[in-house]
């Protein structure tokens, strides 16, 4: 058994489930007119493809849907990407929800084919430095790939409890397998 | 599991991603208060139940959030096609080729 922190939440040596440090995440919605200026504003292109991911910086920001975005970003520039699109004068929605979602990092070598214990879409259809937003046994979940065995899940913390009891689970099983 | 493309990720995804979200083409008339009786249960009741190839809409409430329409024929489950929402109906003997 691998040294066990407390933010580690399983490990074998099928994967390992940690939970990570708090960041600030923004919902950014908005269309038109809006996307080019609020590109500008945060420095970060928002990429119009379902999926796509674009970084500047410690900023992360992937596309949801036509017109939604998700950004994480450190906690300590949380109020400056507020500032920024306060500048911005098409209408745009820009929702701080770091306290709605938890983190979590799935790493190793079987990282992928334990997410398909609760995802219905195949995990390896999502590549690598791109993210989605899913379901994961019935929560819906943002997944980002960040290399081909490491994955994170955004999952509203409500549902965290029950969606870190099935990833541990999950690793024991592939461990005995 | 019925697998769906959905038109705005443009990616064919399980079923589960999904919310089945009842007809198609059902538009809810521009001036609610002139319409009679009749006509307001016909727009919130009276749905063509079709035997074969259906209009309906889903929503992928698991992915990009989006609704679209799909046409589905209800006696295979196939998929026909699916479409964004407020586009007009795709043509039914296109679709269907040789069975139509």
């Amino acid at each position: 058994m691998k040294d066990m922190s407390i933010d580690t939440i399983a490990a074998s040596r099928a994967a390992t489930v940690t939970a990570l440090s708090p960041v600030a995440r923004f919902s950014l919605r908005g269309r038109g007119d809006a996307v080019a200026a609020l590109s500008a504003a945060l420095g970060v292109e928002l990429l119009a493809r379902v999926g796509a991911r674009a970084q500047a910086g410690a900023r992360d920001v992937l596309c949801l849907g036509p017109d939604e975005w998700m950004i994480h970003a450190p906690e300590g520039d949380a109020a400056a990407i507020i500032n920024a699109c306060a500048g911005v004068a098409a209408p745009h929605a820009l929702v701080e929800v770091s306290d709605r979602e938890l983190s979590y990092a799935i790493t190793g070598p079987q990282a992928a084919e334990l997410l398909t214990l609760g995802c219905p879409r195949d995990p390896d259809s999502i590549a690598v430095g791109e993210g989605r937003r899913t379901v994961f046994d019935g929560a819906t979940v943002i997944l980002w790939r960040d290399g081909r065995d490491a994955f994170r899940m955004d999952v509203w913390r409500s549902f965290a409890p029950h969606v870190t009891h099935l990833l541990a689970t999950g690793c024991r099983e592939l461990a005995l397998g | 599991m019925l697998l769906i493309h959905c038109p705005c990720c443009d990616e064919t995804l399980p079923e589960m991603e999904f919310a089945y979200a009842g007809e198609a083409h059902v538009a809810r008339p521009a001036d609610p208060s002139a319409v009679s009786d009749a006509e307001w249960e016909a727009f919130l009741f009276i749905r063509t139940n079709v035997k074969g190839p259906h209009f309906e809409r889903w929503r992928h409430i698991h992915g990009c959030g989006r609704f679209f329409n799909a046409v589905r024929d209800t006696v295979s489950d196939r998929f026909l096609t699916t479409y964004p929402a407020g586009a007009p109906r795709p043509d039914l003997t296109t679709l269907m080729g040789d069975d139509a």
